[in-house]
């Protein structure tokens, strides 16, 4: 257990250490809130839609949830390039703890990144319900831990630096946009449906969504139920696939 | 078998059709110091590697203490301790903070922790810079802290890979002296490589040398002289693995490792 936590406040020393980093994130869904939410606001209002940044600030909230998770595989890479991957491969601690360490610190990075967001989409004009906050708090928590574990499992199997933001580019992109958190998921083509439907982030934007404004596509109950059920196998999978690494 | 610390059998791994370690065998009696030599590429750091879990063996055996670290793998690295060749501290923490977290890992309480944790930054020389980050520290002194880090856990079996590389010979003395009291005392297993052959003369009870991936001599520092009929290890050394140059195979690894270096690494 004291390993899981280590492992947990390593990467919350490093992360808070670099300010640089914290500040860096923010300025993806900074530009998606004020590009989208400003540019297409109107048009958006005009459709009879209502107010867009109500709509799209969940979205850009679990955006920045899922940019952070991914990119904390990095940290794996990282730990590579340095060596001190081994000294963790070496350590009689059973990998689940490694793992457990690793995500629990990436998930609650990114959680807190997309705390910060939050609390600039409240600037930009968001203006969400609060009896439900405990509830977005959850499934913004269980995005980050799925995606988090995602981001090591993929980063476990690589051994070079370039290779990680390729990838990791080719997946976030297409998970974000076939989400939902940029357009409502009602009267969509049914191909896209069907694509979004298979997008977890699509039930976790929806959670997100659903907790702060009240209006859910699908059901508070299913979107939970989804994303922690594929957040545990995605952590199994990952724990698995870390305890295969090399050094 | 009890007294036996490391025994390897029949251990071979290869890299596509090059063979790194070729059907090795060798054991390592308990309380024993033993310096396994070889030139670049002979594949030390390849059996080094699968002694301690980072690498699966293709196939033969591997006990460290009747353990067996393929299957047994947390069991056995309760076991060892190991300073590796490459850089491996956290550059972001500072020296006490990359002691502490290896202390945690192992598990070792509290305050058996902070006092291993002084008295081994005392040892290297390092107590005043415990606050420092890593990524401020030269080459030596990052060198010296991984030292230190191998030991705080106290473990009964202890690997060094090279690790006296680019040390300054204050250090290596203390360093060799520490090792040897701790083999006395504690009855600590040592296995190390080294690339300087006083090094393994001075500490080792036992010398194993490996070329090309096969073990080609073992035996005492004396034993080797006599059987070579030369006057010193060295010549030992290079009697038996001759004088031409090696080449290390390349792989992946040895790219990121050279990254590394460029990227601040030592």
């Amino acid at each position: 257990m004291k390993a899981i936590y280590i492992m947990w406040l390593r990467q919350i020393k490093r992360y808070w250490r670099s300010r640089g980093r914290m500040v860096g994130a923010l300025g993806q869904p900074i530009l998606f809130l004020v590009a989208l939410g400003f540019g297409l606001g109107p048009i958006y209002a005009k459709a009879g839609g209502g107010d867009f940044i109500q709509f799209l600030a969940p979205g850009v909230i679990a955006m920045t949830i899922l940019f952070s998770s991914m990119f904390s595989g990095m940290e794996v890479i990282w730990d590579r390039q340095f060596g001190f991957l081994k000294e963790t491969l070496v350590a009689p601690v059973p990998r689940l703890h490694i793992m457990l360490g690793k995500v629990l610190g990436g998930a609650t990075i990114s959680f807190f990144q997309g705390a910060i967001v939050f609390l600039i989409t409240l600037i930009a004009g968001f203006r969400p319900t609060l009896s439900f906050i405990w509830l977005a708090i959850l499934f913004m928590f269980v995005i980050a831990v799925l995606f988090t574990s995602l981001g090591v499992a993929i980063a476990s199997q690589l051994d070079d630096m370039q290779s990680f933001p390729i990838i990791m580019n080719f997946l976030i992109m297409p998970l974000f946009f076939l989400s939902g958190a940029v357009f409502p998921l009602a009267g969509i083509p049914q191909t896209l449906a069907l694509i979004t439907n298979l997008n977890p982030l699509t039930y976790g934007v929806d959670g997100v969504r659903g907790a702060l404004t009240g209006i859910y596509h699908f059901s508070p109950t299913l979107d939970l139920a989804v994303i922690t059920f594929l957040s545990v196998l995605t952590l199994i999978l990952g724990t698995y696939m870390f305890s295969k690494v090399e050094a | 078998m009890a007294f036996e610390m490391i025994n390897v059998s029949h251990l071979t791994k290869k890299f596509g059709t090059f063979s790194a370690v070729d059907d090795v065998s060798f054991s390592v009696a308990k309380g024993k110091i033993v310096a396994f030599l070889g030139p670049n590429g002979a594949g030390k750091t390849t059996t080094i590697r699968m002694l301690t879990t980072l690498l699966r063996p293709d196939s033969g055996t591997i006990k460290l203490n009747g353990i067996d670290p393929l299957t047994q793998k947390d069991a056995a690295r309760k076991l060892f301790g190991i300073v590796f060749q490459d850089p491996s501290l956290d550059n972001e923490l500072t020296a006490f903070e990359n002691l502490e977290f290896h202390g945690i890992l192992y598990g070792v309480p509290l305050e058996i922790r902070r006092e291993r944790i002084e008295s081994m930054l005392a040892f290297v020389g390092l107590e005043e810079r415990r606050n420092d980050f890593v990524k401020n520290f030269s080459g030596g002194m990052k060198r010296r802290l991984e030292i230190a880090r191998g030991l705080i856990h106290n473990p009964p079996l202890l690997f060094l890979d090279e690790p006296t590389l680019g040390l300054d010979p204050q250090t290596r003395n203390k360093l060799w002296d520490y090792v040897k009291k701790a083999n006395k005392k504690e009855g600590m297993t040592v296995f190390l490589t080294t690339h300087y052959m006083e090094e393994a003369d001075k500490v080792a009870d036992e010398i194993v040398i490996i070329d090309k991936g096969k073990i080609i001599a073992r035996g005492s520092s004396k034993e080797l002289q006599k059987k070579t009929k030369t006057s010193s290890l060295e010549q030992a050394f290079l009697k038996l693995t001759g004088h031409s140059l090696r080449e290390e195979k390349g792989e992946a690894k040895d790219r990121a490792r050279y990254q590394n270096r460029m990227w601040g690494g030592r």
